[in-house]
């Protein structure tokens, strides 16, 4: 491996939990502050974090989250990836990281270039108009590619 | 620690180049500072975000990061990345003569 900076990153979100979509979300904005450009790949549930509907709603996964040490039967009872997801905004917030509809506005304005998958968009029924206005494109997986010459690819 | 010549006076800088002592900045530091990270003059928005970063460093005595500089000086995240091209939040607290901010957003 060159020991080259990194100059230019592709992130992929896949997934549309909150701990699934803030990683990606996090990456790509330290990666404009530090001069990196940066593409966001939105796929499957990732999707949610840009559906106009859905991205003010992103919640944490209690069931089948081993890492939250939480009981699976406890995790299912209702209102609790509420409660949960409330506790984790609380701690967030007070560290400066904003909710998704902010996070996606500021890593836009940041120069962070958003892309929806065209694969799952035509599969979830989904069309321009349901997401959010800081989406660039609805592009297809090869025109990923093209878009990530150069680029580090990254899959969350 | 290294040094280095600006505006007449020598400073000494941590190797990533931020002054090491914040209290020996001055306003014709700044503007040589600026130059070293190619912005050849500072503007008023330029100035208003340096002094927000002077305040909250003396204040918090941290510096702030990207988000709470694009919250509390008066100055967006997206003219934040035009006035400071290629890095915002570290570009402003070199030029502004505070530490590195810490935090990831």
């Amino acid at each position: 491996m060159s020991e080259e900076a990194v100059t230019k990153v592709s992130i992929i979100i896949s997934r549309g939990s909150l701990e699934g979509i803030y990683p990606g979300l996090i990456m790509a904005n330290g990666a404009r502050m530090e001069g990196i450009e940066a593409n966001l790949f939105f796929t499957f549930f990732g999707l949610d974090a840009i559906v106009r509907r859905r991205m003010g709603n992103i919640k944490l996964a209690t069931v089948g989250n081993p890492g939250l040490h939480l009981p699976t039967w406890l995790g299912a009872l209702p209102g609790m990836s509420a409660l949960a997801t409330a506790g984790m905004k609380k701690t967030m917030a007070k560290l400066d990281i904003p909710p998704v509809p902010e996070f996606i506005e500021m890593v836009h304005d940041a120069g962070t270039r958003l892309y929806a998958c065209k694969a799952t968009v035509d599969m979830f029924g989904l069309k321009k108009e349901n997401f959010c206005p800081q989406v660039e494109a609805i592009i297809t997986i090869g025109d990923f590619y093209e878009k990530s010459k150069g680029a580090q690819i990254i899959f969350t | 620690m290294p040094e280095k010549t600006l505006a007449g006076v020598t400073v000494e800088v941590d190797d990533q180049g931020y002054l090491t002592q914040p209290r020996l900045w001055t306003r014709e530091l700044a503007r040589e500072l600026a130059r070293e990270e190619g912005i050849q003059e500072l503007t008023v928005p330029h100035w208003q975000v340096i002094e927000f970063m002077r305040r909250d460093w003396e204040e918090k005595g941290a510096s702030p990061n990207l988000r709470r500089i694009s919250k509390l000086s008066g100055i967006g995240t997206k003219e934040l990345y035009a006035l400071f091209p290629g890095g915002p939040g570290k570009k402003a607290a070199k030029i502004a003569g505070v530490p590195k901010p810490q935090g990831c957003v």
